[in-house]
């Protein structure tokens, strides 16, 4: 039994208890949960950009970006900084690259605002077109092992610094998003209605073997303080959704359900939120 | 010898109010409790608080007062606060189904928070 299952279980019995005693009183209380960052430092964020993989069918880094900007401008009083995306996979190879040869980090970052300041180095690749990332090197990305060589990005405390510098010092999110299709094969149960020999309908459960195809969302958030480049937060989740053969459903709307599942914690983690439900008072 | 009489009168006298004593401190507290429950059912939850301590105070074996307690702390965020108000709630009354469903449902929310934290 899951824990929401036990806590609705739970409710339920309560709410019988309450309806037959007198001295008590159901109540409705909001518990706070205060956010597990402190972002009082901040008026500003940037969402700078992913190292995404996974199918090909989804620009995860791309659209990672857009969902939690929008999230971020009606759910939280940070203001949301509107830059290109950071083709952080590129950024990230060639930071590799610069450390095997000549050992230097801290490569200005490719991308600008609408209408900001320029890239301050020539040697950066230029920023990618507007809605739309790095979909080919993204293609090199197809699992956590591909990632892991790129992940010294998030290390580079010169890099961000700079990132911070050019951007007014505001919190920076980044980390790394895989979106894969997924396939598992066994028993489902699932109800089916039948009639029986009286002419009756009833609904029994029956258990089925399926091979099922879906998508798995492995998304790991890095919160980064502008004004040093150091990570002050992050935190991983992985989601995955399955659907039977007879459904087609679009990566994109995977992506998407999926990631509803997560934007909730992904808010907590800055702002307050509040959690609805009844207490029992006595007397 | 006149001070032993009269000390023997003093115990006298307070043996005998004993029992009345304890009986008006509880009717206090529990008039604290009810009026604690009333403010808080208007969202009053400070003023609930101040009632209930009162309680607590004047009858520190009065479960219904550590409970309620224990519900306004949850309420105002006050997680360590809570979990030791529920804890003297069951210590006092460790079979009231009501005191033992509100706290599981704290543990469930203060769990999860700190599930989070440990990321």
């Amino acid at each position: 039994m899951t824990a929401r299952t036990a806590a609705a279980v739970a409710s339920l019995a309560l709410a019988l208890t309450v309806s037959a005693c007198n001295d008590v009183y159901e109540v409705p209380i909001e518990t706070p949960i205060q956010p597990k960052m402190d972002v009082s430092p901040f008026q500003r964020v940037l969402i700078a950009g992913f190292l995404a993989g996974g199918s090909e069918d989804v620009d995860a880094n791309l659209e990672t970006v857009r969902l939690l900007r929008s999230q971020l401008r009606s759910k939280s009083q940070l203001k949301v900084i509107d830059a290109d995306v950071l083709p952080l996979i590129e950024l990230a190879n060639e930071q590799r690259t610069d450390k095997g040869d000549t050992n230097t980090n801290g490569a200005a970052p490719a991308a600008a605002p609408a209408g900001g300041p320029s890239p301050a180095s020539n040697t950066t690749p230029q920023a990618p077109a507007k809605g739309k990332s790095n979909e080919g090197q993204q293609a090199r990305i197809k699992d956590e092992k591909d990632l892991e060589p790129l992940e010294g990005i998030f290390a580079n405390v010169d890099f961000w610094k700079k990132i911070g510098e050019e951007y007014q010092n505001p919190l920076i999110v980044t980390g790394s998003v895989l979106f894969t299709a997924h396939a598992r094969s066994g028993f489902v149960q699932r109800e089916q209605e039948v009639i029986d020999q009286l002419g009756r309908r009833r609904v029994v459960p029956v258990r089925t073997y399926m091979e099922r195809k879906g998508f798995i969302l492995q998304p790991k958030f890095i919160f980064i303080d502008g004004r040093t480049g150091t990570t002050i937060y992050s935190e991983g989740y992985k989601e995955e959704v399955l659907y039977s053969p007879q459904q087609t459903t679009p990566a994109l709307s995977s992506y998407f359900e999926l990631m509803d599942r997560l934007v909730p914690s992904f808010l907590s983690t800055l702002s307050a939120q509040k959690i609805k439900g009844s207490r029992i008072l006595m007397k | 010898m006149h001070f032993r009489q009269t000390l023997v009168a003093a115990l006298l006298v307070v043996s005998a109010w004993a029992p009345a004593l304890a009986k008006g401190a509880k009717e206090e507290a529990k008039k604290h409790v009810e009026f604690g429950v009333t403010v808080a059912q208007k969202g009053l939850w400070r003023e609930a608080i101040y009632r209930w301590e009162q309680a607590a105070k004047i009858d520190p074996n009065y479960p219904a007062a550590f409970n309620n307690l224990a519900v306004a702390y949850e309420h105002q965020g006050q997680f360590d606060k809570a979990r030791k108000a529920y804890e003297r709630a069951l210590e006092l009354q460790p079979d009231n189904q009501l005191i033992r469903q509100n706290y599981e449902l704290f543990k469930e929310i203060n769990d999860r928070t700190n599930r989070r934290g440990s990321r």
